[in-house]
């Protein structure tokens, strides 16, 4: 037995371990110039990190939530000065780019946390500041150990990627030091108990997103950085507002996420509200999501990181918090309602996209869209769902990302178009791909068994909005398979095998590829241990005694399922082998490697389009239609509020 | 065992007949006939098919197509030259682009002459054509256990 | 026990069944048209003449994807009849069918792409109502397990007629009958030759039909849930239901696809989707 007083020491020098140390590689990365050095520093780092945070979720297992108060006097104090300081930086910068609304936002948002925190100063220090239990670890096992593999990835993409931008001035060490600042801000945000200190570390992150997606320093980047900053701004008002409601109603006391969930809804969905509009705009939900899909103009490993397994987890995270304050409520149901429309907007959009980063970028939006819906509905059930759905996604999408980082420098585009049989002539990058785009849509892997409990759990919400839900799920789950298999039908039209072109593929990429590859696979034979070991207790203390979820049976069912699929198709390569191999067929036309003989014995290529139905789902006349009515819906959480803050 | 037989299906392709093979072809299918009571489909891909049915004589352009189509007929297949003009080219022999008969490219099984060909006659060559169908299945199977 | 011995007895009995479903449907059909027709068994002979045939393709990968439609149909089979989660089912049913779609792709044949294409249309037209029957059940039952709604001691079509109606109006598209035969169809009249399944040839084609009589018998299975609480009843819904689609298969013309999707959606929608919203406001 360890003293359990030692015990609670090293827990929490194990959190701050993790918040702080990605600093310090942060630090070196900034000052070095040299690549080889980087290179270890960038692996060492990142290997840390994972561990550390594996670690954490092994001692989390089995562990009640537990709360930390950080013994050191003046970090309030600290964090309001980086507070000021990052407003400065911001409000230069906007300044330069003439962005004034910008530089409004900053001032606002500067305003309303100095108010709180000048206000709500004393009872401060009674707060536990960290907390943590077994989502906080899961998310630190996400935000370590993809956060982590998505850094070694970026050593090699930077290098080819500064290849093939010879005119762009080389910034890589900020480039990487940032990476770090952000893997520490986000270990940060889900370790915070204390609102203040978690909106301290969400700012941050906004800052790292910014300064990412103007890497390229286009006017194109430039102005969707911006873009991205305003949104998050606009978003990231509402959180110290909740803060301000919180002090001003319910007592400092309720400062804590743990008190603040523990007090209910009576006091808590207010302020649950507020954050979770905030988390909507940072988690791209509709009415803020163009600021994603603009975001993709950043390198592929910022794209993944950020814009896809991480950072727009901290929106649905905080929202995911709050899901016992929404359970039952008529305003966790508009905002689930939000989350809702995104999914089905977002995925009907990416039907229409031939460019694979946008189509991964509505995809995420989607996916984010119902983790929003899930959180919203708020039932254990719900929750679970929405837990599985980030813990898949962010796998799943990073392994998307990197993969087609990876091809876009093989074949020079990153259109689905030029991707016709890539599994020919790039058999692993493409297998990866598709073992990727699986995990998105098809049965046994994760994504699936969470739509799968989300449909249990809608279907038990408050009526009429749990039906809504579920049709906006049916159709939107419908239109997510059609452009996802798409996808892969393009990847298998293969012409003939053709020459490797998997050359030059840096190990540093071929690791990170491979490990994501088999982590889509393990998550998905581990659904049945997660769930017992992590999310039963997780959802217990949050719940007290609930109902049984998914039955183990079913999940048995799922895990023969995954076991064929994996198993089948290698012994069948070798079993099926065709005895002959006849032409394909065009009405007697002769086709030889691809080539089609046509009229005067012209030789044309057979080129095979995919569908993409623009006048069905135009991008532009969706979104307007998807954010008018998200508008619609905030502006009714807002009325809410402000007609039940009046009462 | 010979299921073979009992679910023969065609294709029918139309060299460079006159038509009048063709739309007897079809009267086959119709009510009147009802080939299918054979179990004889229309299928109109090479892929599924087991008889190459054939009208017409062959001219220079459809040279190609008729080979392609023949190999793309899996084992075993048998082909049906329906009509004068399919077995030697007929009244259009002398023609500037017609080449003669179906057997000046593949390998011809079953000739059914006539001008048009009626529909008793169609079915009777196909039946044929099937007793032949059914023999070069024994014999593939046959090579299959040798080898 | 029973439940095991349930997905045994599918796993046998189903292509049975399905064959001989097809096979009254051939002659039905013909006689509808004035024929004959061909005999009762001729879907089992055409199978058997399948796998005698030469076994040739295009390259590996289409054979091995259409084995695993094959099984995975089998697999959706075994999840409803052994009383499994019906959505699971569902999510099974959609994975063999992402199969036969890949395998479509895969040979790269110009006919089987449009095909494919048209294929993920009508299942993306066919997803919706399939996703909303299983939660009607799921609110007339109490459960989405197949074995409790097998079970079930009511009627659930009483509760559930707009969702009835709307799964027969789509079980078309999954008969591939027309009006919504887009992608491959019984019949040689369509431009596609015989679109998704252009390419394959002998034991694959096979392989494909065997597939379509387990899906046969799985959404026959799915129209009698409706009726669960009286075997009689429920039996003669399902022979009226498809004498209906063989009716619609030679009294109408193939649609294309938009209006095909535009009324599958529609129907879903103002049907299936209202009949579970008004069930759970009551």
């Amino acid at each position: 037995m360890i003293d359990t007083n030692l015990l609670s020491v090293m827990y929490m020098e194990l959190l701050l371990f993790l918040i702080l140390f990605p600093l310090i590689p942060a630090i070196m990365l900034y000052y070095l110039w040299s690549e080889n050095i980087r290179g270890i520093v960038v692996t060492i780092g990142a290997g840390l990190t994972a561990l550390g945070s594996i670690l954490l979720l092994a001692i989390t297992t089995g562990q009640n939530q537990s709360f930390f108060t950080v013994p050191v006097s003046g970090i309030a104090i600290l964090m309001l000065i980086l507070e000021i300081l990052i407003a400065g930086y911001l409000v230069i910068v906007s300044l330069k780019a003439k962005q004034y609304l910008v530089i409004g936002f900053v001032l606002l948002q500067l305003i309303l946390i100095g108010a709180a925190e000048w206000t709500g100063l004393q009872g401060h220090a009674e707060t536990p500041d960290l907390i943590i239990d077994q989502f906080s670890a899961i998310m630190a096992v996400i935000i370590g150990v993809i956060g982590g593999l998505i850094c070694i990835y970026a050593l090699g993409y930077m290098r080819e990627y500064q290849k093939h931008h010879p005119d762009l001035f080389d910034q890589r060490p900020r480039f990487f030091a940032v990476l770090f600042l952000f893997l520490s801000a986000m270990f940060g945000l889900v370790f915070s108990n204390n609102l203040i200190w978690m909106y301290f570390f969400w700012e941050v992150t906004t800052l790292c997103s910014f300064l990412l997606i103007r890497y390229p320093e286009t006017s194109e980047a430039i102005s969707n950085a911006f873009r991205a900053l305003l949104y998050n701004l606009i978003g990231g008002a509402c959180f110290p507002l909740a803060i301000l409601f919180i002090i001003l109603t319910g007592g400092p006391e309720n400062l804590g996420l743990g008190s603040l969930i523990a007090a209910g809804p009576a006091v808590a969905l207010i302020p649950a509200c507020l954050i979770a509009i905030a988390g909507c705009a940072k988690s791209a939900q509709l009415p803020f999501s163009s600021w994603l899909v603009g975001a993709m103009v950043a390198p592929t490993p910022v794209s993944a990181l950020l814009h896809s397994s991480t950072m727009v987890k901290a929106g649905v995270y905080v929202i995911a918090r709050f899901a016992p304050v929404f359970e039952g409520q008529i305003l966790g149901m508009l905002i689930a309602l939000i989350g809702g429309v995104t999914f089905l907007v977002a995925s009907c959009i990416a039907v229409s996209q031939s460019n694979a980063k946008k189509v991964l970028a509505y995809s995420t939006i989607a996916n984010l869209g119902l983790i929003v819906a899930c959180a919203g509905v708020g039932t254990p059930e719900a929750l679970w769902a929405a837990i599985f759905l980030i813990i898949f996604h962010a796998i799943s999408k990073s392994l998307l990302f990197l993969s087609v980082g990876t091809v876009e420098h093989r074949i020079g585009s990153r259109d689905i178009e030029d991707m016709t049989g890539l599994a020919g002539p790039m058999p692993r990058v493409g297998l990866m791909m598709l073992i990727g785009i699986a995990g998105m849509f098809l049965a046994p892997f994760g994504m699936l068994i969470s739509k799968w409990a989300s449909i249990h759990a809608f279907s038990q919400a408050v009526p009429p909005f749990g039906m809504i839900l579920i049709i906006i799920l049916a159709y939107g789950s419908a239109v997510t398979v059609f452009f996802w298999a798409k996808w892969m039908g393009k990847l298998l039209e293969v012409r003939k095998w053709e020459e490797s072109i998997e050359f030059a593929i840096s190990k540093a990429e071929w690791v990170a590829l491979i490990i994501l590859t088999a982590l889509t696979i393990i998550a998905c034979f581990g659904i049945a241990p997660i769930s017992t070991y992590l999310l039963e207790p997780l959802l217990v203390s949050m719940y007290g005694p609930i109902s049984p979820l998914i039955s183990q049976s079913n999940m048995m069912i799922m895990v023969l399922m995954l076991a064929l699929i994996v198993v089948l198709p290698m012994m069948l390569m070798k079993i099926f082998v065709p005895k002959r191999n006849l032409k394909r067929y065009m009405g007697g036309v002769t086709v030889e490697n691809g080539l089609m003989e046509g009229s005067l014995g012209m030789k044309r290529e057979v080129s095979l389009g995919n569908l993409y139905f623009e006048d069905l789902f135009p991008e532009a006349g969706l979104s307007r239609y998807g954010s008018a009515f998200t508008i619609v819906l905030i502006a009714m959480v807002a009325l809410v509020i402000l007609v039940w803050g009046a009462i | 065992m010979a299921y073979l037989s009992k679910s023969p299906w065609i294709l029918h392709y139309d060299a460079s007949s006159c038509n009048g093979c063709d739309i007897e072809i079809l009267a086959c299918l119709t009510p009147r006939y009802d080939v299918e009571r054979f179990g004889i489909l229309n299928t109109g891909n090479p892929k599924h098919a087991d008889i190459l049915v054939i009208t017409g004589g062959v001219n220079e352009q459809n040279r190609s197509v008729i080979k392609n189509l023949y190999d793309q007929m899996p084992n075993p297949k048998v082909v049906v030259g329906v009509g004068v003009c399919a077995c030697t080219g007929g009244v259009f022999r002398e023609c500037y682009n017609i080449a003669g008969g179906v057997g000046e490219v593949i390998p011809v099984d079953v000739w059914i002459p006539g001008c048009s060909v009626r529909p008793e006659q169609i079915i009777d060559g196909i039946v044929k054509a099937i007793g032949i169908l059914e023999q070069k299945r024994t014999e593939m199977e046959r090579a299959e256990a040798a080898a | 026990m029973n439940t095991i011995l349930a997905a045994v007895a599918f796993l046998i009995v189903a292509p049975v069944i399905g064959g001989l479903i097809s096979g009254v449907d051939r002659i039905i059909t013909a006689r509808m048209q004035g024929r004959v027709g061909p005999p009762v068994l001729q879907p089992f002979l055409d199978i058997a003449k399948l796998f005698e045939k030469e076994k040739v393709g295009v390259w590996q990968a289409p054979v091995v994807l259409i084995f695993l439609h094959l099984a995975f149909m089998v697999v959706t089979g075994l999840i409803f009849f052994g009383g499994g989660d019906l959505l699971l089912a569902i999510f099974a049913l959609t994975l063999s069918e992402v199969f036969l779609i890949l395998a479509a792709y895969s040979t790269r044949s110009p006919y089987a792409h449009v095909g494919a294409g048209r294929e993920l249309i009508q299942l993306m037209a066919v997803e919706p109502v399939i996703i909303i029957t299983a939660v009607g059940f799921y609110m007339v039952t109490g459960s989405f397990a197949a074995s409790d709604i097998f079970s079930f001691a009511g009627l659930p079509i009483l509760l559930l007629p707009g969702v009835f109606l709307s799964m027969v109006c789509i079980l078309t598209f999954k008969l591939r009958k027309s009006p919504f035969d887009l992608s491959s169809s019984h019949h040689a009249h369509q431009e596609l030759v015989k679109g998704v399944m252009t390419e394959f040839s002998g034991s694959t084609l096979g392989m494909v039909e065997i597939a379509h009589l387990y899906e046969l018998v799985i959404l026959l299975g799915l129209m009698y849930l409706f009726f669960a609480g009286n075997l009689l009843l429920g039996l003669v819904a399902v022979v009226i239901v498809y004498l209906l689609e063989i009716l619609a298969d030679n009294s109408t013309s193939r649609v294309r696809w938009l209006p095909a999707l535009r009324a599958a959606w529609v129907i879903t929608l103002v049907l299936g989707g209202g009949n579970i919203i008004i069930l759970s406001m009551l």
